[in-house]
């Protein structure tokens, strides 16, 4: 009986129910809800990028927004001045990531733990610093304002959604092209290339040993999750309707950080989850009262001290404990 | 460029580089001290030292703006500030010293959320600025280059505070047992010494000196919201530079940054930061423990 609802439970494709729910959104909701839910997409993508670094290789970065905002940067760039088609300037904005982090990650591989995380905020700095005070390029200090939206006219034919408003599009766009890139990134970790990774992350003088190149393989992961931030990042870009130096600050890979962390690192939808909460809970609290920064760093020493494996750890861990308690009873 | 050949000018550049370094100095030698013994890099020690500021602001205007009452405001932010310092320590930190540096990091950095709004409740948005005690007012002029005797007093108590320190770690028997805490924490309390009070005694020294700084800092900076998040910032790339846990690093490393910036404004007007980061980025690719730090094991 048990066998076989936990045989019923993997044979669900619970990716196409999510995304078929996530799909109805706009249906249920307001636009306030669209809203919402694209921000929580957008930064569920991020979260789960940076997931692929701390959770599966174990590598702490401390500056993951340098690629998030890269990809912002450059996506908007080639939209907006060189007429770059939406799609093209995204996957370039990906491309922009992977590489700054590919340069950057040559570096930061080659130090270990707390360095390591030194090195890619100070990395992260370096690149806000170019982004604020470039203004030929990025609008420095101002900003990137005014980011167009990409013309979703193939969406026209689509019978329901062609007729829908500018926003409830961008949402079904940002929908699948996440989608498409958390799925991706689902492949990638239980590819070969995934396992050899919990291997580094487990041990990794041990699989130094196996013959693996520990670098390299960190070195690939590195620019594999730039790319994905960077893919985030271009859509934030357009949905925030502008891009900003902040985007690449100190405080923004916190935020990713705290995120991961939330949700929990050793679960693979753990980020994304750690994304919605935040983001739900913030615009909860900030409608009641304007210190948010005091209620989030309440929640982090709550899940500190009492939650360390996240959110999707600890219910993880009820259910395990439930099983255990009617395995015990019998 | 022309300025550049200036010897006055380069000398009042010298003087405000110098002052920034030795403020840094300050600030740093605490961030250094906790992540050499306690092994710990510390997020919150910019807020203590926001927090010294507000204490010694609301202090100047209760005492009076005289010298003593200056003082006076020194002494009570300091001290408080050492007493909070004590109270996370032995209430929140103490449990975070076996968790993975990450969780170490994300703690401090809830901290920093807290103590920020803790601050925007009790003293408010709007900046609040210090007059110099009258003993320190004055300045004197060389050349047509300003030394206010407040910076001055600054770059002077920078250097005697490291030589304080140096005394303190290398000729006392405190100082003993403090070096062996950063060499091997487990064989120290194998041999008897109370180690868990001995890292608090750490924890309140450092506040003790994030709240000194943070007081001197009222009557150059004016004190607002944000400026933890500005200090340690600097103070970061200042350790990172001279080598974590490394007092005579940290003071290297403030003197780099303080010069690079003071200078670097000349040659580089537009990427000045971008200049401090660029060499904590070198740095830390060159020799990650720092130009005088100890390679961790």
């Amino acid at each position: 009986m048990k066998a076989s609802a936990a045989g019923l439970s993997k044979r669900i494709p619970w990716m196409l129910v999510l995304f078929l729910i996530a799909a109805l959104i706009p249906v249920i909701g307001s636009r306030y809800y669209t809203f919402l839910a694209t921000d929580i997409i957008i930064f569920a993508m991020f979260a789960t990028s940076l997931n692929l670094l701390i959770g599966y290789t174990g590598l702490v970065s401390f500056g993951h927004a340098a690629y998030f905002g890269v990809g912002a940067y450059v996506c908007a760039i080639f939209m907006k001045d060189l007429g770059v088609p939406f799609l093209a300037a995204w996957l370039l904005g990906g491309v922009g990531g992977a590489l700054f982090a590919a340069v950057f990650g040559f570096f930061c591989v080659r130090l270990t733990s707390v360095y390591f995380s030194m090195l890619t905020m100070a990395f992260a700095q370096i690149v806000w610093a170019i982004c604020f005070k470039w203004n030929d390029v990025t609008g420095g200090e101002q900003g990137y304002p005014n980011v167009p939206m990409p013309s979703m006219a193939w969406l026209e034919w689509i019978p329901w959604i062609g007729g829908l408003r500018i926003d409830h599009k961008f949402f079904y766009l940002t929908l699948i092209l996440a989608a498409l890139s958390i799925a991706a990134m689902r492949r990638i970790v239980h590819s070969p290339f995934g396992r050899m990774l919990t291997s580094i992350r487990d041990n990794a003088e041990r699989a130094q040993f196996n013959g693996i190149n520990v670098r390299l393989y960190q070195l690939i992961v590195f620019s594999i999750a730039g790319g994905f931030a960077g893919l985030a990042g271009g859509l934030f870009g357009i949905f925030n309707r502008g891009v900003f130096p902040d985007f690449c600050y100190w405080p923004k890979s916190a935020e990713v950080l705290i995120m991961t962390i939330l949700g929990g690192i050793h679960s693979f939808w753990g980020p994304s989850v750690g994304a919605a909460i935040l983001i739900l809970l913030n615009q909860y609290i900030v409608s009641y009262t304007e210190y948010w920064p005091f209620v989030l760093g309440t929640i982090l020493l709550v899940l500190l001290f009492g939650f360390p494996g996240g959110v999707v750890g600890a219910i993880i861990d009820l259910f395990r404990r439930l099983r255990s308690a009617a395995r015990g009873q019998r | 460029m022309a300025e550049l050949l200036d010897p006055f000018f380069l000398l009042g550049q010298l003087r405000s580089g110098l002052t920034t370094a030795m403020f840094l100095f300050l600030i740093a030698s605490g961030l250094s001290l906790i992540f050499g013994v306690l092994k710990i890099i510390n997020f919150a020690h910019g807020s203590l030292y926001m927090i010294g500021a507000y204490i010694a602001w609301n202090m100047t205007v209760i005492l009076g703006r005289t010298s003593i009452g200056f003082l006076g405001a020194v002494v009570v932010a300091s001290l408080s500030v050492a007493v909070l310092g004590g109270i996370v320590e032995r209430l929140l930190l103490r449990y975070m010293y076996k968790r993975p540096e990450l969780y170490q990091l994300l703690f401090t950095y809830a901290l920093v959320l807290i103590f920020s709004d803790v601050c925007k409740y009790i003293w408010g948005t709007q900046p609040h600025s210090v007059s110099r005690p009258p003993l320190l007012a004055g300045s004197f002029d060389f050349y047509g280059v300003r030394f206010p005797h407040y910076d001055l007093f600054i770059i002077a108590l920078g250097p005697l505070i490291a030589f304080g320190f140096w005394v303190f770690l290398n000729r006392t028997s405190y100082g003993r047992i403090i070096r062996a805490a950063a060499l091997d924490r487990e064989m120290l309390g194998a041999l008897g010494t109370n180690v868990a009070s001995l890292y608090t005694g750490m924890f309140v020294l450092a506040a003790f000196l994030a709240g000194l700084s943070g007081a001197l800092v009222t009557p150059i900076k004016s004190v607002v919201p944000g400026m933890d998040v500005e200090i340690i910032i600097e103070a970061f790339i200042v350790v990172v530079i001279g080598g974590l846990g490394s007092l005579w690093g940290t003071l290297l490393g403030s003197l780099i940054y303080g010069l690079t910036l003071a200078f670097g404004i000349l040659i580089f007007p537009r990427f000045s930061i971008f200049a401090a980061f660029v060499i904590m980025a070198v740095v830390l690719i060159v020799r990650p423990w720092g130009l005088l730090g100890r390679p961790m094991k």
